[in-house]
């Protein structure tokens, strides 16, 4: 077998293990801390006795392990159960604010990653000039916001005050304010959904715009130190042409895991862009369930962020072998 | 010392000790009381209440205040459980070797599979949001980036010879860790402080904002904006205060702590 084979094959079968692991963990948490889905249901009410009859009902007494295998084989058929506070199955819900929740993210991936490769590129073009201090100090102040703040500037500044600029004149047009909840049914036309989700793609964008670009920014100048952009440089080429023929092929390995990193930080990022702008997706779910104390949803919602979470992160390992090389060729 | 220190650092410092001051003396220095209902709901800024009021008419001055001394006072007590939590076990592991610290390595790698705020959310359905419970759930999930950090440093430092000298003396783990590796790491660990500290502002916030950090009638910057957000339609930007609150904060510990990793790890007369 080829020795790149092995070591995807090694990485993949540890991602599987993480993957479990992972779950076991997030419902061991539930479990060991105080309380359970019988003493939600009771609240204040409960009894001794009437506890424990819920919980014989529930099969909550049966032993951890095998409720944690039940649980397991559960969220992998798609059978989640049911909310505590609504009694709705889970599955379904989940299947459906997933997909809102996917098309929200695809969106701000679609328009965040070459805006950020691109934004790299000019900062390492004109390093250390203003276009990269310019760059770098926007970025520094994005990151120095949580998501919801710049959530509520862009609010803000393109929902109300948009309303009353006088740009739209100048062009003869109506004032345009974007909406600032993004509510956004089946049956529209795509248009009308995009303009629907404009500001939390734009937070979203912004958010991980920051830090991709800082760190394309870093992988380039790591490969621009090298010896053989010294030999092209010394070779006459311009700047550009040393930065597409030679740097940029050696920066795409580490520019994908980049990528991918921003992708499953967007993951967490969508949670709290989901609250703000009150978009039916996962994130809004999870949190609802938190505030609610509704313990099957958290688990759910929870194991599903950690799993995009974790195969992203997975995928970004995967490419970075096979992207490197001298792991293709051994000697 | 403070000599040769730069315009960025001495603006950083200025802005971060302001913060701190204010959060500390929230009492003596805060106009109104901390739920005292003193106007009308959203007033506009006038003499008596320099940012105006809030969604209920109390003095949103006094509130970004109180709420700054709770948003601090939490994100510092979990830095510091975070630091002496992360970055013991990382001396212990680094310093120890062999199968603990494949354990506790592993354990923490698991940890670390899993965003932070997702583990916060999962822990936070199960128990009671307090001063106490946040600074504890945040500063022990955020202790594995400090033990990542803590161990990388100690394991290049405890291959030293004055480290196999105090080993071969017989001193004791506690002696290596404490008085051999500690001294020797502290510049890295200080600099990354200061991003845990901002890294922690944001945390607090975000699960104020969600409704399950710090819950009223106690204030914080993220409570502020959750409480205010309804005016952000009708224009009033009550909820963007803690905006530039947080932002200036965090830019200005960013600052401080880029200075000191200058200092600490360049060559050239870093050491001033």
């Amino acid at each position: 077998m080829h020795p790149i084979a092995i070591l995807v094959a090694q990485r993949l079968s540890l991602g599987a293990l993480l993957l479990l692991a992972a779950s076991a963990l997030i419902f061991g948490l539930t479990e060991v801390l105080p309380g359970d889905a019988a003493q939600a249901i009771l609240g204040q009410a409960a009894t001794p006795e009437s506890l424990a009859n819920l919980r014989a009902e529930m099969g909550l007494d049966r032993p951890a392990f095998t409720r944690y295998f039940e649980w397991l084989g559960g969220i992998l058929t798609g059978d989640m159960g049911n909310a505590l506070t609504n009694k709705l199955p889970i599955g379904e819900q989940v299947g459906r604010r997933m997909s809102a929740t996917l098309f929200l993210a695809f969106w701000a991936a679609i328009i965040s990653v070459p805006l950020a490769i691109l934004l790299g590129l000019i900062a390492v073009r004109y390093q250390n000039r203003w276009p990269d201090k310019l760059i770098s100090g926007v970025t520094l102040a994005s990151i120095s916001l949580p998501e919801f703040m710049v959530a509520y500037v862009l609010i803000f500044v393109f929902a109300v005050q948009s309303m009353s600029w006088s740009i739209w004149g100048w062009f003869g047009m109506a004032p345009v304010a974007f909406p600032s909840f993004a509510s956004v049914s089946p049956g529209m036309p795509l248009s009308a959904q995009l303009y629907a989700i404009a500001l939390p793609v734009a937070v979203l964008t912004l958010v991980v715009l920051a830090h991709m670009m800082r760190m394309t920014r870093a992988a380039i100048l790591n490969v621009m130190q090298s010896a053989y952009i010294e030999t092209a440089e010394l070779k006459g080429l311009n700047t550009f042409a040393v930065i597409r023929k030679h740097a940029f092929p050696n920066a795409i390995a580490p520019i994908v895991n980049v990528v991918m990193i921003n992708l499953a930080y967007l993951v967490v990022g969508v949670v709290v862009v989901e609250v703000v702008f009150a978009y039916p997706g996962m994130g809004q779910y999870l949190v609802d369930a938190v505030v609610k104390r509704d313990v099957p949803v958290v688990l759910a919602c929870g194991v599903i962020f950690a799993a995009v979470y974790i195969i992203l992160n997975i995928v970004a390992d995967v490419v970075s072998i096979l992207a490197n090389p001298r792991l293709r060729h051994p000697k | 010392m403070l000599k040769n220190i730069p315009l960025s650092a001495a603006i950083g410092l200025t802005i971060t000790a302001v913060y701190f001051l204010a959060a500390i003396f929230a009492d003596v220095i805060a106009p109104y009381g901390m739920a005292e209902a003193v106007g009308d709901v959203w007033e506009p800024s006038s003499a008596e209440h320099w940012l105006g009021t809030d969604q209920i008419g109390r003095d949103l001055l006094t509130r970004m205040i109180y709420g700054g001394q709770t948003t601090i006072l939490i994100a510092t007590l979990a830095t510091i459980l975070s630091f002496t939590t992360g970055a013991t076990l990382g001396f212990i592991a680094a310093v120890s070797g062999g199968w603990i610290d494949q354990i506790m390595s592993r354990l923490v790698d698991l940890f670390m599979s899993i965003p932070s705020l997702i583990l916060a959310l999962v822990i936070l359905s199960s128990i009671e949001a307090t001063v106490v419970t946040l600074v504890i759930i945040m500063g022990l999930l955020d202790s594995t980036r400090v033990y990542r950090l803590a161990r990388a440093v100690a394991v290049d430092i405890s291959v030293m010879d004055y480290v196999e000298a105090a080993r071969l003396r017989g001193e004791k783990l506690a002696w290596i860790i404490f008085r051999e590796i500690l001294p020797n790491a502290l510049s890295p660990l200080v600099a990354e402080m200061g991003l845990r500290f901002i890294f922690m502002v944001l945390f607090i916030s975000t699960l104020s904002f969600l409704g399950i950090g710090v819950q009223p009638p106690l204030a914080d910057w993220g409570g502020i904006v959750k409480e205010n957000k309804e005016g952000i339609n009708f224009g009033i930007g009550a909820a963007l205060y803690p905006a530039v609150a947080i932002a200036t904060l965090s830019i200005s510990v960013n600052l401080i702590a880029d200075w000191i990793l200058n200092r600490t790890t360049s060559l050239k007369g870093g050491r001033g």
